[in-house]
């Protein structure tokens, strides 16, 4: 890594970490029914929304009602998108003339977009007509981020309630999120990117004639409306098929940092936002500074990797002259003859060279890497360099990244109520190391919220490696586009992929079949509402606790020692769950790369 | 469980009238009054004719021009299918084609007796990389120059006039616009490229 790479990465943490606080408190206070500067503007769209549709509200509700609230407008919202995808043919705004998608596809697309997930089965600019991508797929973008955001304000008010019946009011939460926090900052951030060079038009494409006489069509569309809310959003969903690599898609090195800021704006902020609401700064802060180490972890290891490529690669760039030239080198030096080494073994190693195989020149290694670990700590997905190319190692830590429960920043809102599974297993586990009852700021943990979190933690694990290992030996070789361990790879970063719901793939792989479309889909279910549903239930039981006086017996949970802890049980967990796939795939890969083994 | 359906299609139906309505045409509206040229796409000029895009590669094959990085987009470059490879660490198809070009780089540039720039061996990420590395560029100079019949520093100093340096002197890599070059190219050889 160049100091350069290393500036980069500390003005990133650093424009974090001066943001996210007043971000924070600022989407606490808007949550709460607080008035902000905009309500002027948009006060009275929000009553709109509430008169019209018959909503109090002030109104507060039980987490079962939470829930069931969320159920049924996930549901309007499904059929809205799933309608849209699948008789885009006829609708209008299909400049193209695309036809409409297969059943199991248009199914696919509309769950994976409902649960934040945006696994794409398909090409973006070859397959979607602009109404599918600005209604179906928009619309969803801003509403999947307004869920995340509403469970998460509901799970850190069952936090900081005490002796409460409820744990706040569905649909004010949601139309808050989307009009107070979501919508304010995609159009500046929208305009922001333009400036950069994305596209944004209602035009379809245009024809260019090249200076060697050639006619190139030029795929354009409204793609910065899409882009901000795709990346603020956590979603990743491509306008494009190569998505953030595409030039269209992000156009600079600026906005490409600009883009992975925004990624983890939000996930960010609202560790400070459980800060304002419990009023323990200090504890946001720790939890951020797990985040933050991980992720730094997670980036240094990659860009290692990155920046050593492939032997394969190395041998190609370096390939004229090098063998011959270090054999008779050696020769002279020794004056005994050397034998000619076997065709298929180098005589040297070659210098390592960096692996530009599905990157783009203006980002190079350490943006790209950068963006790899930052698009799967976040439950994002989009891609500005292709995973499937990485290297052994750095793909590794993209999809341990997203198996550890995408709780790194993770999803707008689900990152947080992840996290927060994690810090009750925690300390569950302290409790039962120094043999006292556990307690989360004041809360006393039952076992009844252990087995609702271990649940949650279990549950998308289910599809990911059951899926994976039925594909293996069933529907997954004929669709991979590697063979050998990296096939497997491919399978085992789809199911991750789609089981965690951030989204990106390990693109070779030929997902649009209908095999693929229902068992990727079933598992952005599982993924999405088993840690959703659970989560909101141990909310419910925690609000309704009466609260003990936090003394010096309690277990601390911020500072050094905490942070330690919490670091440790998602490590654990994360490779005891994982560990076993991963050897067979990444890992085993390694070794073959080092031993020249090629498929 | 009727007021939930009046709820859940109220809401649906206003926020999607907002957000897929509203919102886009918002941005679209601003974007097209403010930056036209960015929000259509950067189109490069050239004699009154859309010579391509600023930010969109080109596949570049004649001798007399510069050459941009392999592509796995369509048949290459194709600007309405971007796409990567996908091709893994251990694939032999990649090894071979890595190979391939290697081979194929070194007998259109003999002169370039230095390592091959990692760029110009492997496929961009989009298919449509509208950038080489510098040394992509340098390697092909002496190419160009006797393909064009233009002395090589001059045609060395359009390559270093091109060299574009990290944004902000932090973000991104050293790099060279291709198309650009090669625009500029035609323009100091005053016309076209004869037998390309």
């Amino acid at each position: 890594m160049t100091p350069r790479d290393y500036l980069q990465l500390a003005l990133f943490l650093g424009i974090l970490a001066a943001v996210s606080p007043p971000l924070g408190r600022y989407i606490h206070r808007v949550l709460e029914g607080g008035r902000t500067w905009l309500h002027p503007l948009l006060g009275p769209v929000e009553r709109l929304v509430y008169t019209a549709a018959g909503i109090d509200p002030a109104s507060d509700h039980p987490w079962q009602r939470y829930a069931v609230n969320l159920l049924g407008f996930t549901l309007a919202g499904f059929c809205l998108t799933f309608g849209v995808l699948l008789f885009q043919d006829v609708l209008p705004l299909n400049p193209q003339g695309f036809p409409a998608p297969s059943w199991d596809l248009a199914l696919n697309t509309a769950v994976s977009f409902v649960t934040n997930t945006n696994w794409q089965a398909y090409g973006g600019e070859a397959t979607m007509s602009h109404l599918s991508q600005m209604v179906a797929l928009t619309y969803q973008n801003f509403i999947s981020a307004a869920v995340g955001i509403a469970v998460c304000m509901a799970v850190v008010r069952g936090i900081a309630r005490a002796e409460a019946q409820g744990i706040g009011n569905f649909w004010a939460d949601l139309v808050r999120s989307t009009l107070y926090v979501l919508l304010p900052l995609c159009l500046p951030g929208a305009l922001l990117l333009v400036g950069q060079g994305m596209v944004q038009t209602l035009a379809a494409s245009f024809t260019a004639i090249t200076p060697e006489g050639a006619a190139q069509t030029i795929a354009v569309g409204p793609v910065a409306s899409q882009v901000i809310i795709k990346m603020l959003g956590t979603n990743g969903d491509g306008f494009f098929n190569a998505n953030a690599a595409h030039p269209f898609e992000n156009p600079t090195a600026l906005a490409n940092f600009i883009q992975m800021l925004v990624i983890f704006l939000l996930p960010s902020a609202l560790v400070f936002t459980l800060g304002a609401a419990v009023r323990r700064p200090r504890h946001a802060w720790t939890v951020w500074s797990v985040m933050a180490a991980v992720f730094v972890a997670g980036t240094l290891l990659t860009a290692h990797f990155e920046y050593r490529g492939t032997s394969a690669m190395a041998q190609a760039v370096a390939a004229a002259d090098l063998p011959t030239a270090s054999a008779s080198a050696s020769g002279a030096a020794s004056g005994v003859t050397v034998p000619p080494a076997p065709a298929t073994v180098p005589v040297s190693a070659p210098a390592p060279v960096p692996n530009m195989e599905g990157k783009e020149v203006r980002f190079g290694i350490f943006s790209s890497s950068l963006f790899a670990v930052v698009t799967t700590d976040a439950s994002c997905g989009a891609v500005n360099a292709m995973h499937d190319s990485l290297t052994p190692l750095g793909g590794l830590v993209t999809l341990l990244n997203m198996q550890l429960g995408e709780i790194i920043f993770g999803g707008v809102g689900s990152g947080l109520y992840g996290m927060v599974l994690f810090i009750i297993l925690t300390v569950f586990l302290a409790g039962l190391m120094v043999g006292r009852t556990p307690d989360y700021l004041g809360k006393r943990i039952e076992g009844r919220e252990v087995t609702l979190a271990v649940a949650a933690l279990l549950l998308p694990a289910l599809p990911l490696l059951g899926f994976t290992a039925l594909a293996a030996v069933g529907w997954g070789p004929q669709a991979l586009a590697n063979a050998g361990a990296h096939g497997f790879s491919e399978l085992l970063y789809a199911y991750t992929s789609s089981a965690q719901n951030n989204g990106s793939a390990f693109a070779g792989l030929t997902v649009n079949s209908p095999v693929f479309n229902l068992t990727t889909a079933a598992s952005m279910l599982i993924g999405r509402f088993g840690v959703m549903l659970p989560m909101l239930a141990v909310a419910g039981s925690l609000a309704a606790r009466r609260p003990r006086p936090v003394t010096d017996a309690s277990f601390p949970v911020e500072g050094a020692t905490f942070a330690l802890l919490l670091t440790s049980v998602i490590l654990i967990v994360g490779a005891l769950t994982y560990l076993p796939a991963l050897s067979l795939g990444p890992i085993v890969e390694h070794l073959q790369m080092i031993e020249h083994q090629l498929y | 469980m009727l007021t939930l359906v009046r709820q859940s299609l109220v809401v649906t139906l206003l926020l999607a009238a907002l957000l897929c309505g509203a919102y886009p045409v918002l941005v679209t509206g601003a974007a097209q009054a403010l930056m036209p040229h960015k929000a259509n796409g950067s189109p490069v000029m050239t004699n009154g004719q859309i010579a391509g895009s600023d930010l969109i590669g080109q596949h570049f094959t004649g001798a007399g021009y510069f050459h941009g990085r392999p592509s796995a987009a369509g048949d290459g470059y194709d600007a309405a299918a971007s796409s990567g490879s996908n091709l893994g660490p251990t694939s032999r198809a990649l090894a071979e084609s890595m190979q391939a070009r290697a081979a194929a780089l070194r007998a259109e540039n003999p002169d370039w007796k230095a390592p091959l720039p990692p760029d110009m061996v492997t496929a961009s990420a989009s298919g449509l990389d509208p950038h080489v590395s510098p040394e992509g560029a340098l390697m092909q100079v002496a190419r160009v120059a006797a393909a064009r019949g233009l002395p090589v520093e001059k045609v060395a100093e359009l390559v270093d006039a091109h060299v574009e340096g990290p944004q902000l002197g932090l973000f991104g890599e050293p790099r060279v616009n291709v198309l650009r070059l090669n625009l500029a190219l035609d323009a100091l050889a005053g016309g076209r490229a004869e037998g390309n």
